[in-house]
């Protein structure tokens, strides 16, 4: 029951903080908990069809077809995570103050929701088609099904709660430290996105690894310790990783930092005029 | 036009689909070679055929390598180079079972 329980929260958790740390940053957008349920369910509907699909997914592109599925899905997110970012330094002051004061009409909020949408319905889709797969396995075999079951819904609840966590502790955070926190959040999210997403590519031969592994602190901070597992769904720490994954994460954190950067300075240029009107 | 280049660029590697380096079989939640031994510093193709009828991941963190394999079917996977030396790997959906080691010298 334990092991079923570590590994269901494994996969449960990388998807609970993503929906935690979206969820507090988006929370003052009109609308945005009805999106956010929205991409709850389709992910969740996604992944049985995942799930169900993994041989013929698997046996696309000679047998590399799962990891190019992987790397297509997370690169979505890693842009849909880039989007949100980027938007959300050029609207969010606008968004605080408006969203408080009269319910707010934001402009371009839609397409913004969509992307939660799709941020919310990947990260369910990729770590929830595993636990399907694995909790199916566990119903199929005869031997101990109730206390492994058990054992998932223990796995699951923690998950849930420490993503649940994340989020209180976000809305926690006084207004003029918010953005800063939930974007760099959202910023090595992204990241670390990328680097798995080198990580698959490395392992169907479509990149090279450059050096693997370029570093080795499996011993120091391993991967299936708590501290590992939190580290690595939040910032995308990697015990062993390819010097490719490094190259991916710097490049992610450089291309969503500058953009960033682009959409607030003009911003503040006409801000003034703005006002006036 | 680029559409039809890139699908022709994997047509062959469609024909040689299997032509792996090394293969393991999962039966009853084990994996049969449950010891790999492969040269170091050089990187190889491995198939992982599963015989059962529910599905297994390969995962290994000293191998940073991770694959679901569909009940009744197989999956191939790049692995290394690696230096000499021993790196566990496991069935996650059957970590009591399913463990084996690759060994590259």
């Amino acid at each position: 029951m334990f092991a079923t329980a570590i590994i269901v929260f494994r996969e449960v958790l990388e998807a609970a903080l993503i929906i935690g740390i979206i969820a507090a940053a988006t929370h003052d957008i009109p609308g945005s908990r009805r999106w956010l349920l929205a991409g709850l369910l389709a992910g969740l509907l996604g992944a049985g069809i995942v799930a169900a699909f993994t041989d013929v997914i698997g046996s696309f592109a000679s047998g590399i077809g799962q990891e190019l599925f992987n790397a297509i899905v997370l690169g979505i997110a890693v842009l849909m995570l880039a989007w949100h970012n980027i938007w959300m330094s050029s609207h969010g002051a606008e968004l605080a103050a408006s969203a408080r004061a009269t319910g707010g009409d934001i402009r371009d909020g839609r397409s913004e929701c969509s992307a939660l949408l799709l941020i919310v319905g990947l990260a369910v889709l990729r770590e929830g088609s595993e636990t399907v797969l694995f909790l199916y396995g566990i119903a199929a075999s005869d031997s101990g099904r109730s206390s492994m079951l058990s054992g998932g819904l223990v796995g699951m609840t923690l998950g849930i709660a420490v993503g649940y966590a994340i989020y209180a502790g976000l809305l926690r955070v006084p207004l003029r430290w918010f953005f800063t926190a939930t974007s760099v959040l959202v910023l090595l999210l992204a990241a670390g996105m990328a680097s798995q997403a080198a990580r698959f590519l490395i392992q169907a031969d479509l990149l090279p690894s450059l050096a693997s592994p370029l570093w080795d602190t499996s011993m120091s901070l391993p991967e299936n310790g708590v501290a590992g597992m939190l580290l690595h769904s939040l910032v995308g720490y990697d015990s062993r990783p390819a010097g490719m994954q490094l190259v991916f994460y710097i490049v992610a954190l450089l291309a969503i930092g500058a953009g960033m950067k682009w959409v607030r300075h003009p911003r503040q240029s006409n801000h003034s005029s703005k006002g006036a009107v | 036009m680029k559409k039809i280049c890139f699908v022709a660029l994997l047509l062959p590697q469609l024909v040689f689909a299997v032509d792996a380096d090394y293969t393991m079989t999962i039966k009853d939640h084990c994996f049969q070679p449950a010891e790999l031994t492969v040269p170091a510093g050089k990187k190889i193709k491995l198939l992982i055929e599963n015989q059962d009828a529910t599905a297994e991941e390969f995962d290994s963190f000293s191998l940073n390598r991770e694959k679901v394999i569909a009940g009744h079917g197989s999956a191939t996977l790049y692995i290394g180079p690696l230096n000499a030396g021993r790196y566990p790997f496991m069935g996650e959906f059957n970590a009591a079972t399913a463990q084996g080691v690759i060994v590259a010298q």
